[in-house]
């Protein structure tokens, strides 16, 4: 396998694991909201703290990883998407701000200010929105390069059928994987209430996620049908994905093993992101960067995949500490510790 | 028009970064306090230093997430802002940009883990050895993103052909010249601004309640820690004379207003610029540029004159240079006066106008990080990538970012706001005194037997 295959898929599979870690994070927030506006906030709020104070700090490393990783391996996307994403991309930044410092704000600072909750769990559907605009990019269509300028073409983008169902597709599924998560999380800590409040919220974000992937796939074939047909080519894939979805409804709806039930929405989203990504292949941003010529310098390749390597010998075990410490001790979910 | 994006796009970069230097100095100094706090509490079995470590974590982690949230909007706007930038240098920085991440990624592992495990470990020194990894995984991320900073004024580790870099060594570019120098002088003003902030606290709260146990002890305990690392600072800020002397003459040039070459060189201190450009009004120290550039009084130092004038860094530096060696020596000065107090009987080391001093030097120390990183990026002007790529040349050639700069300055007032009137009322509404007590309660009833929730 060449370096720079090597680079993308293990950005892809970081990709993927922000995907995961963010949408519980930005679910989480808006369900923490939603709560307590409806007032059942005493349920799960205690529940969700708990989860997210010792990893919020963690997920935002996954962006910045991602982030930092393909300018690195690839580094055209600089230019390209850096040139036409300065306004989306400085709103992300805003938005992710804002969620950030006001998460510490509310939970290390001040307690109970609904302001702060309010912006947390706002910015927790707009980031996902705001940052699924690069993936709608990448299809190409968007960004025009003119002269040496490099710019994207706003009035397509906000008139794209393709654009808004990606957005819509990137809200509804973070909030049914953080659903599910939590309530996997409720039922390890034997919390009743909250199981069973987190268990409707999964039930009920499962139709429309399950919508949203099947109308942005439609709308996927009608924009770029090249994508499309790679895609169908990993039928398969796409199968094993809509299976896994099966089981994780017939289990959160049959209500028991949720630890099984969040490792197959998992598995669902692993295989339709994984498909997305293969059929994008060999394109980055199409057309201007393919993997092979937009990739760095060999040494340079080299070096970041041996870092990488490095890094993953440290980040591993820490992160199985975390979960040991603060996932799968059943002591502390249940607020003992 | 061209102009105008470039002037918007390095005032946004520079308004980011100097938001950010701030929260990122404390981000890599106060771990090591709190590090030492706990040490020493365990060690002497006294509650009070535990305490500090408690407390002064709680006030970290406040601003860990203003640093964590200014980083990242650092790191995308590198290449948002300066898209050209990033793809010419990408290739060679990459590793080191990469790195950083890993290490940012660690302390913010171990950071959550270390809050959420007081109390969880049978033996104190396993929870204390939790801070390792945070100070080294601080250390590691300042260490990586300086090299990069080092790259930029001292680019090595490739060859340019056809305008593009080849042969990239990037192990070469990440160790180059300017990197020992410059990450040394980064690490000792981070350290001694984490001391001087905190026993800026602990002095400010004697002046204002009189002197507890708890403050005395936090007070002693950072002075030391500023002295030691004060008197570092200056070390280092040595060899980074010596290093601009050597491979970066215009960048020291224009710090001392010196524009023929000569031997003998004088070191100019304050002063200012006439209409003829010549220095006026400035204290002349003779031969001392030679001396502080090669340690020794007729060495021969380069002149401005010897670089073509469009090469030329702004010559205002010379204001911020001699500013930001200033508050080192004031802030070194301060410390050993506060130790001679403390060992010269007749002295009272909690003298007012000492602690007013001490008070003072935490906006000095933070002021000289600012100053210090604002004459090595102005001093680097015209450049983005020392004699290869201009500014302009690296610069978005979209104007809205105008628009940006206002709303970014916006978000940044309401941020550094916020964070300070949550950190008030953590500390106010919760003084040192009251939580001893309750923190050494908790100690009695956990040696009286089992475990305690908290």
């Amino acid at each position: 396998m060449s370096y720079e295959l090597i680079g993308i898929t293990v950005l892809w599979i970081f990709l993927y694991g922000y995907l995961i870690v963010a949408s519980i994070d930005f679910g989480a927030g808006f369900f923490a909201y939603f709560a307590r506006v409806t007032k059942q906030d005493h349920l799960i709020n205690r529940l969700i703290s708990r989860y997210l104070s010792p990893v919020w700090e963690i997920t935002n490393v996954f962006f910045v990883f991602f982030f930092v990783g393909i300018v690195g391996f690839f580094p055209d996307t600089a230019y390209y998407y850096g040139s036409s994403l300065l306004i989306p991309g400085s709103i992300a930044i805003i938005l992710l701000a804002i969620r950030g410092s006001f998460y510490a704000f509310e939970n290390y600072g001040s307690k109970d200010n609904t302001l702060y909750l309010f912006l947390y769990g706002a910015t927790g559907l707009l980031i996902p929105a705001s940052l699924s605009v690069a993936l709608t990019l990448s299809e190409g269509g968007f960004i025009v390069e003119e002269s040496g300028r490099v710019s994207l073409e706003y009035l397509t983008l906000f008139t794209s059928p393709l654009s808004w169902s990606i957005v819509a597709l990137a809200i509804v599924s973070v909030l049914f994987i953080s659903a599910t998560f939590l309530t996997f999380y409720a039922s390890r800590a034997d919390d009743q209430p909250a199981l069973k409040l987190l268990r409707s919220y999964a039930l009920f974000w499962s139709t429309p996620t399950i919508i949203a992937a099947l109308t942005a796939f439609i709308f996927l074939s009608q924009h770029n049908e090249r994508h499309a047909a790679n895609m169908m080519e990993m039928w398969w894939l796409l199968g094993l994905s809509v299976a896994f979805f099966m089981l994780s409804m017939w289990l959160l709806y049959s209500g028991r093993r949720y630890g099984l039930a969040f490792i197959s929405v998992m598995l669902q989203f692993f295989c339709a992101f994984f498909a997305y990504g293969i059929g994008h292949y060999p394109f980055i941003l199409d057309p201007y960067i393919t993997i092979q010529e937009g990739a760095t310098h060999e040494s340079m390749g080299i070096a970041l995949v041996i870092a990488f390597i490095g890094g993953l010998c440290l980040l591993i075990p820490s992160l199985i500490l975390v979960f040991k410490l603060f996932l799968f001790d059943a002591d502390y979910v249940k607020g003992k510790k | 028009m061209d102009i105008d994006t470039v002037l918007w796009s390095r005032l946004l970069t520079g308004l980011t970064l100097t938001f950010h230097v701030i929260f990122a100095t404390v981000g890599v100094g106060v771990p090591l306090m709190i590090a030492i706090a706990e040490f020493v509490g365990i060690r002497k079995k006294d509650p009070h230093y535990i305490l500090m470590a408690k407390r002064w974590t709680r006030g970290f982690i406040i601003s860990v997430a203003v640093g964590v949230v200014t980083g990242t909007a650092i790191a995308l706007q590198l290449a948002l802002v300066w898209p050209n930038f990033m793809q010419l240098a990408g290739n060679v920085v990459a590793l080191p940009l990469f790195m950083e991440v890993f290490a940012f990624f660690f302390e913010a592992i171990f950071l959550g883990i270390y809050l959420y495990t007081w109390n969880r470990f049978k033996n104190p020194y396993t929870h204390w050895l939790l801070t390792f990894p945070i100070v080294i995984g601080a250390g590691m991320s300042a260490f990586f993103i300086t090299t990069v900073n080092g790259f930029m004024n001292q680019p090595e580790g490739f060859v340019l052909e056809n305008g593009a870099f080849s042969a990239v060594n990037p192990v070469a570019a990440m160790l180059n010249t300017a990197t020992p120098s410059k990450v040394f002088h980064v690490l000792s003003s981070a350290y001694m601004t984490g001391a001087a902030l905190l026993a800026g606290v602990a002095a400010f709260m004697i002046l204002k309640k009189g002197a507890s146990q708890y403050y005395k002890k936090s007070l002693k305990l950072m002075m030391a820690v500023t002295l030691v690392f004060s008197l570092l600072t200056v070390v280092a800020g040595d060899l980074s004379a010596k290093f601009l002397a050597k491979h970066q003459p215009e960048k020291l040039a224009a710090a001392e207003w010196h524009f023929e070459t000569e031997r003998g060189a004088d070191l100019l201190v304050f002063g200012w610029l006439n209409e003829n450009q010549e220095p006026t009004g400035a204290l002349r120290i003779p031969n001392a540029l030679s001396f502080l550039g090669f340690g020794d009084f007729n060495a021969e130092v380069i002149g401005l004159e010897a670089f073509p004038q469009d090469e030329w860094p702004p010559l205002l530096v010379h204001y911020l240079f001699d500013l930001m060696v200033s508050v080192g020596f004031i802030i070194l000065g301060i410390s050993a006066l506060y130790f001679l107090f403390l060992f010269w009987k007749k002295r009272n080391e909690y003298n007012k106008w000492l602690l007013r001093g001490i008070v003072a030097s935490v906006p000095l120390a933070f002021l000289g990080v600012e100053l210090g990183w604002f004459y090595a990026e102005i001093g680097r002007q015209p450049w983005i990538i020392r004699g290869y790529m201009r500014v302009e040349e690296a610069a978005t050639s979209s104007p809205n970012v105008i628009w940006l700069f206002f709303v970014f300055l916006l978000l940044y007032i309401i941020l550094g706001t916020l964070c300070v009137i949550v950190l008030r009322r953590l500390f106010r509404n919760n003084p040192a005194e009251a939580e001893l007590e309750k923190h050494v309660k908790e100690i009695e009833q956990r040696a009286a037997g089992g475990g305690e929730p908290s």
